[in-house]
């Protein structure tokens, strides 16, 4: 199906299933532990064996030496593989540093051996009787702010709008600040784990934890050299993902050369303490903001340029991402730099780009708004924009900005707070209140799938994933509105790489793109049913077909019938900006003595098209406002700056949000219609959640206390010196 | 007030008083034992008879399986969850003699004769327990991959709050606990979501407690 034009009137707009709440379909295996993970595939690799890996303990140089032997003849050591055994090996799609083979050492904890055993206990200890001697590279200059000194200024801008140092120039004000964001990571409950079996060394199989079915597929097939054909790749539960299981991973690399060097099936899991090296991260950021306004409040002048890290050839993290396109403004320039870094890969994050980007961005804006004397949700509806600002023949498909920022402010009692920082106090405790806007662009992918009605069911193939998002339940939902049945009478089977390529889960393209497919799928089912019993039209009502003289049960057919087709998307879209809106608000208290911040309140209001799911959509914003807690007032990767690696790499240390830090939430979704995303008129949610929440609270923060702090994490340390006198 | 310990312990000066000479030496019989990793000093393996879900089990382990390995690898009960395998997540949680614990900080060899719960025990897909039904009905996860350690937690919390035993945010230590917001969160603080369904694990627990009042 190609989406030529905007969608008019269709069967979504009368629906019974799309858009109503429904529970996950998926929920009852969750509860009950009987979900199958990468790690759990005792149902299809009953024999596996354990892998261990081990990493380099280094954080960039070369491999000089390596001992397997007292691991190779350790109790229950079936096999041993060094990265020194093979040449390095090709990379998938995506990957910057070599997943293994090689003596080459890109960066700290890169997996250098794999050991199998016949139990997890004798993996782990062979594997630290494996001796390996480094060369190691010469000390790297690892501070991002140095570096942003020496790039600012330099390239071409990446947007360059009017006269912006005339704006500068006559501006009647002028905001001028760094801001600072840390290294963020993923930090899902499921570590990377993948079981295969290429225990014949021929076809291989992958059961594993991943986002994206077809590009794990494909890269698994440049890994090794070996046919697509020949290799199967599944994902049916992913316990988490954040971006971290976009690509392919060395848990699989390792597991697969495991396998075939022990001739068994392998199963691995990354231990907890090597995820967050060996794997990818959000890149810090060092962010320099300057805005110009007229008195009028209007932005004439918007200047964003900002630095990343990443190995060489990697893309790091674009904190401009949204500086082109989400405020109004005559004039503008944008530069994103990503400077090289011998350090753990840094890659997507949810939300890459904008989640860095806003904690900033929405920070300079009330600082503007505070130079204006202005309200700053005020500030915010006086520079929306319906166009694209830096390319004012472009429309916004659908935008209601405005309104989330106005529905926000009323549903918050915006109009009540404090606005004097560190004006109001209960008991010990400064209260402030922050609001920061959201903007994530709505991108859509090429997604199929295959439907099959079989004696009255519908079964629907897709190599879709489910990531928590609640794929399951939205394309379950899409599929029985489209053919006019009971949920209860589809059957999904999805993450497969046997099933049509559909678009997976990432950058919130999911939901917008998979559900698009199963359309397509049921449609062309529809048309096939019709076509077999003679229908010109046909109706899918009710469990039924009717048309002409003929109304029959879909039970009733008795013939297997199935098609195929997938979503592509037309050279329209291109005519328009397409982007997700929101607000976020906060309460925050803040301690008058110690500076502990704790969030009271939070409300977001989404502009994200069609919700398919309120339940799923709700809980995908509420835990982007979780993590956007985090980011906040916690999240920092430590950075040891001599050995070149991130020193807090476990799940203590890495302090993400947990239940005591989190606050009432509420949620609301505008009843928007976007006609030129889908053909549900819907767009992905599950990053737009976190967008801006950062932000709001260190403007909360700021409202409670009157000290702004540009530098992320808010922890005490930063700003207690500056605390109101107590 | 004690005066300041010398804590520059030296190999001399350990080796300098007698009950320091004696730990010294066991340290270094300890170290000569790893060396000569071929000829361990005992038997590697251990039988423990566990009660699971209400059913003998008999296993032989590897004395360093943790009692979470156990359940997954020995016994197959994949329910319970490896997380972080160091105590930082909660994903392992299950119960002990009625008694959550995080199972991945515990050796099996530890458990001989105790009583274990998992998730499997408590309800199975078409008959849940009223936490795993609630779970359900307010969304309490998403990846699902903390969810069995939520509920694990979730049903002990209310038990703990009935028993009066205190937590941090416990105001008024004489009186009757009562199952408030603060006293479930601060509780469920050891199982991390990083789906971020706290607001919701939160109103699945509220609900359990108001309805087994």
């Amino acid at each position: 199906m190609e989406f030529t034009k905007p969608v008019e009137s269709n069967l979504f707009d009368n629906a019974k299933v799309v858009g109503k709440p429904m529970q996950r379909i998926d929920g009852p295996l969750k509860v009950t532990g009987t979900a199958p993970y990468a790690y759990e595939r005792n149902d299809a690799a009953p024999d596996a064996l354990y892998g261990y890996p081990l990493g380099a303990g280094i954080g960039h140089g070369r491999i000089t030496r390596m001992d397997a032997e007292a691991a190779r003849n350790a109790p229950g050591v079936r096999a041993v593989v060094t990265t020194l055994e093979i040449d390095p090996l090709e990379k998938g799609m995506n990957n910057v540093a070599r997943l293994f083979g090689g003596d080459e050492v890109q960066h700290y904890h890169q997996a250098v051996a794999v050991v199998v055993a016949d139990t997890f206990e004798q993996a782990r200890a062979a594997s630290a009787l494996i001796e390996v001697e480094y060369e190691e590279g010469a000390p790297a200059d690892l501070d991002l702010d140095a570096a942003f000194e020496r790039v600012q200024g330099t390239g071409e801008p990446d947007t360059l709008v009017g006269d912006v140092d005339a704006a500068f120039r006559d501006a009647a004000q002028v905001v001028d600040q760094m801001y600072h964001t840390p290294g963020e990571s993923h930090t899902m409950m499921e570590p990377h784990s993948s079981t295969v079996d290429w225990s014949g060394g021929e076809d291989m199989t992958v059961w594993t934890s991943n986002q994206m079915i077809n590009w794990n597929h494909q890269s698994i097939a440049t890994t090794f050299g070996i046919d697509q054909e020949r290799i199967r790749v599944e994902s049916p539960y992913v316990g988490g993902g954040f971006g971290s299981k976009l690509w392919l991973r060395a848990d699989a690399v390792l597991a697969a050369l495991g396998s075939r060097a022990a001739g068994v099936p392998v199963k691995l899991a990354l231990p907890r303490p090597m995820v967050m090296n060996n794997t990818t991260h959000r890149s810090a950021t060092v962010q320099r903001i300057r805005l110009a306004a007229g008195t009028d409040g209007k932005l004439t002048g918007i200047w964003h340029e900002a630095a990343a890290y990443c190995l060489p050839g990697g893309r790091g993290e674009n904190a401009t991402a949204q500086t082109p396109v989400f405020y109004a403004g005559e004039t503008r320039r944008v530069k994103n730099h990503v400077v090289d870094m011998p350090l753990p890969e840094t890659a997507d994050m949810r939300a890459p780009g904008e989640a860095s980007g806003l904690m900033a961005l929405e920070i300079a804006m009330d600082e503007m708004a505070e130079k204006l004397g202005m309200d700053p949700v005020q500030f915010r509806i006086v520079n929306d924009t319906q166009v694209n600002p830096s390319d004012p023949d472009i429309p916004f498909s659908d935008r209601h900005f405005v309104e989330c920022l106005e529905r926000g402010a009323e549903a918050f009692n915006w109009s009540q707070r404090n606005t004097s920082p560190g004006g109001q106090r209960d008991g010990d405790w400064l209260i402030g209140h922050g609001v920061a806007g959201a903007y994530r662009g709505a991108l859509v992918m090429p997604s199929g799938a295959r439907a099959i009605l079989d004696g009255g069911k519908l079964i629907i193939e897709t190599d879709m994933t489910d990531i928590g998002t609640g794929s399951y339940t939205i394309l379950a939902q899409t599929a029985a509105e489209t053919m006019g049945m009971d949920v209860a009478d589809v059957e999904m089977r999805m993450a497969n790489s046997a099933y049509p390529v559909s678009s997976g889960s990432g950058g919130q393209f999911g939901a917008p793109s998979s559900t698009s497919g199963v359309y397509a799928a049921c449609m062309a089912l529809r048309e096939k049913i019709a076509g077999n019993l003679g229908l010109d039209e046909a109706e899918f009502n009710g469990g039924r077909v009717t048309g002409g003289d003929t109304d029959m049960a879909l039970s009733e057919i008795n013939e297997e019938v199935s098609a195929e087709d997938a979503i592509q998307w037309g050279d329209f879209q291109k005519g328009y900006a397409m982007g997700t809106f929101g607000a976020h608000f906060v309460e925050v208290g803040v301690h008058a003595y110690t500076g502990e911040t704790r969030v009271r309140r939070m409300l977001a209001v989404c502009d994200a098209g069609r919700i398919i799911n309120p339940i799923t959509a709700r809980s995908q914003v509420i835990g982007g406002m979780v993590m956007g807690v985090g980011a906040a007032l916690s999240e920092d990767m430590a950075l040891d700056t001599g050995r070149g690696f991130f020193a807090n790499h476990d799940m203590a240390n890495y302090e993400v949000a947990v239940h005591a830090d989190i606050p009432e939430q509420e949620v609301i979704f505008l009843d928007t219609l976007d006609a030129v995303a889908t053909p549900l008129k819907a767009k992905g949610v599950g990053e737009l959640g976190l967008c801006g929440v950062a932000a709001a609270i260190a403007n909360g923060v700021y409202n409670a206390t009157g000290v702004r702090v540009r530098d992320y994490p808010l922890t005490m340390d930063k700003f207690i010196d500056r605390l109101p006198a107590v | 007030m004690s005066p300041p310990i010398d804590f520059s312990l030296r190999r001399r000066t350990l080796l300098a008083g007698t009950a320091a000479a004696a730990a010294f030496s066991a340290v270094n019989r300890g170290g000569a034992a790893a060396q000569s990793s071929a000829a361990p000093a005992g038997p590697e393996t251990s039988t423990v008879t566990l009660t699971v879900n209400g059913e003998p089990r008999e296993l032989t382990v590897d004395n360093r399986t943790t009692l979470l390995d156990a359940l997954r690898e020995h016994l197959k009960l994949t329910g319970t969850k490896k997380g972080c395998d160091h105590g930082q997540c909660g994903a392992c949680t299950c119960t002990v003699n009625g008694e959550r614990i995080n199972s991945c900080l515990s050796l099996a060899v530890m458990h001989d004769g105790d009583e274990v719960e998992t998730i499997e025990g408590i309800g199975q897909p078409e008959n849940l327990d009223p936490m795993q039904a609630a779970f359900v009905e307010h969304d309490g996860f998403q990846c699902g991959y903390c969810t069995p350690g939520q509920i694990q937690s979730a049903r002990k919390v209310i038990e703990e709050i009935r028993a009066g035993i205190p937590s941090h945010v416990t105001g008024d230590l004489t009186a009757e606990i009562a199952i408030t917001d603060a006293e479930i969160r601060e509780r469920m603080s050891g199982n991390i979501c990083r789906c971020g369904a706290y607001a919701n694990i939160l109103a699945a627990i509220t609900q359990v407690a108001e309805e087994s009042v």
